[in-house]
């Protein structure tokens, strides 16, 4: 299964764990089981519409989801998945 | 110390939960960014322009609105950079009346990020933190590790790993650690938000965010001030994160509120590299949605960031302000250097060739009018990106030391030339 590493806000609802495992074969896929192992997971990264929320930047391994095919965007049992904040730098 | 009474809360933008004074800089609920909060009635019963007048010319003068408990312990001598009347300036570029806020001169390291710096390491005291770091493109490298070594806290500063020399040893003289990144500054930017989740260490533009923008306001609070206590017509201000540009307007709507400026029309106005334009392009998109710019390719190294943090809300303030942006070109930038030296005697890096250009082009096609008055934001000093322009500026005359050499070859061609 591919991993998933969870920022800092979301860790109260992961247990502080910080990087879990998730099914799926894209990102929605994942987001999807990731909200049935940790519920309500998924509506602090998408919103009411089920996007990916305009302060959450989405990467597999190293390129962000918005250079690829948003949220499916294919992953492997390999790959990495971060959730990071947006607000970031500047 | 006693704490201020007049900075109470941390609040998320998005969603107005409150959160307390901590290094947190995201709203757990939906990852809003989140923002000082003040008491303004309380600072209105006290600050008023005979307060601020009787300060220190320092950006300290306006402390209660800024984001820190106490004192200022780092950087108490940053701001009140001096705000020049351009008039050869403005005659080039077509406007009635222009001014610049020249940053070029911040002490101690010759940009504005002195002033976000300033902000953010004094609370970074305050919090208890011993590690301060930063992502940066260079000029808040430079004013992290200065400001640091001054204060005695050790400091990493994380860049990407192809930025100008001037920058990169503008940096490691401060006996900083400097971390170079094989990777464009938005990986660098990433990477810090993931070791100031994991290591808590104090990044003054991640966990320290909040604190850190807010010093931005005091340009905007400095200009009101010294243009007589009023706002200006028009700003021109340079975009990365589009952080500056945002707090700026914060800061002439703060000194609305207070009644400390009286209520005038004013438009707020960003500029950006077309290597990296991401704000300008959705703003002339008219959308309000950024799209990343995956590869920046710009010799405005200090602008080039691709997913700009405050992206969406520098096109609220322009829109709300009915202000617009531009984006210009390398060759335009560097035209734009070479004017602000030759027509207002200042010597700026690349992003404020940025603003210059960009400005001209605003006055061209009527966005700032040339009946109007307009401030240009220029916010960091030309020798940190020599690279730029070296080659693009001519070169010496070489002469022998003797005056038959000076004669021939300079004094009678110029004379020649000049009775043309």
């Amino acid at each position: 299964m591919p991993s998933v590493r969870i920022p800092t806000p979301l860790r109260k609802l992961t247990g502080e764990l910080e990087v879990v495992q998730a099914a799926g074969a894209t990102i929605a896929e994942v987001l999807h089981s990731l909200d049935q192992a940790f519920p309500g997971l998924k509506e602090r990264i998408c919103d009411d519409a089920g996007q990916v929320r305009r302060f959450v930047n989405v990467f597999v391994n190293d390129e962000d989801i918005r250079f690829l095919e948003e949220s499916a965007t294919p992953v492997k049992d390999t790959d990495e998945i971060s959730i990071v904040p947006a607000i970031a730098g500047g | 110390m006693n704490p201020t009474p007049f900075f109470s809360n941390l609040k998320c933008r998005e969603c107005g939960r409150l959160y307390p004074k901590q290094a947190i800089h995201v709203c757990d609920f939906d990852f809003g960014p989140l923002e000082a909060a003040y008491d303004y009635e309380a600072i209105g019963k006290v600050l008023s322009r005979k307060v601020i007048e009787s300060r220190p010319h320092t950006m300290w003068r306006y402390r209660e609105l800024l984001p820190i408990d106490g004192d200022p312990t780092v950087g108490a001598e940053v701001g009140f950079t001096p705000l020049i009347k351009a008039d050869r300036l403005a005659k080039i570029l077509g406007i009635r009346e222009l001014w610049i806020k020249n940053d070029t001169v911040n002490y101690p390291t010759l940009s504005f990020k002195d002033r976000v710096v300033s902000v953010a390491l004094s609370r970074a005291r305050e919090l208890g933190f011993e590690v301060v770091a930063c992502a940066s493109t260079g000029n808040l490298a430079n004013s992290v590790a200065a400001n640091a070594a001054a204060a005695g806290l050790k400091s990493y500063v994380l860049i990407p790993a192809d930025l100008e020399q001037g920058k990169v040893l503008g940096s490691l003289v401060y006996g900083t650690q400097v971390i170079g990144i094989h990777g464009a500054y938005d990986q660098v930017n990433r990477l810090c938000s993931e070791i100031a989740g994991k290591y808590g260490w104090g990044f003054v533009n991640v966990n320290l965010r909040p604190y850190y923008a807010e010093g931005s306001k005091s340009m905007g609070f400095e200009i009101c001030e010294q243009l007589g206590w009023r706002i200006p017509q028009h700003t021109v201000v340079p975009m990365a994160s589009g952080s500056l540009l945002t707090k700026i307007h914060k800061a002439y709507k703060e000194f609305i509120q207070l009644g400390i400026v009286a209520d005038t029309p004013f438009h707020m106005h960003g500029t950006q590299a077309s290597g990296c334009a991401p704000i300008s392009h959705a703003i002339k998109r008219g959308t309000d949605i950024v799209k990343p710019v995956s590869k920046p390719d710009t010799i405005v190294k200090s602008l080039a960031i691709g997913t700009p943090a405050d992206g969406y809300y520098a096109i609220h303030s322009m829109k709300q302000s009915g202000g617009s942006a531009e984006d210009v070109t390398d060759e335009e930038v560097v035209e734009g250097i070479r004017m602000l030296a030759e027509y207002a005697g200042i010597f700026a890096e690349t992003a404020g060739g940025v603003t210059v250009a960009g400005a001209r082009k605003l006055i061209e096609s009527g966005h700032i009018g040339a009946g109007d008055s307009a401030v240009l934001c220029i916010t960091g000093h030309g020798l940190k990106t020599q690279e730029a322009i070296v080659g693009k500026c001519g070169a010496p005359r070489l002469i022998a030391p003797n005056l038959r050499e000076f004669e021939e070859k300079i004094y009678a061609p110029d004379a020649a030339a000049a009775s043309i």
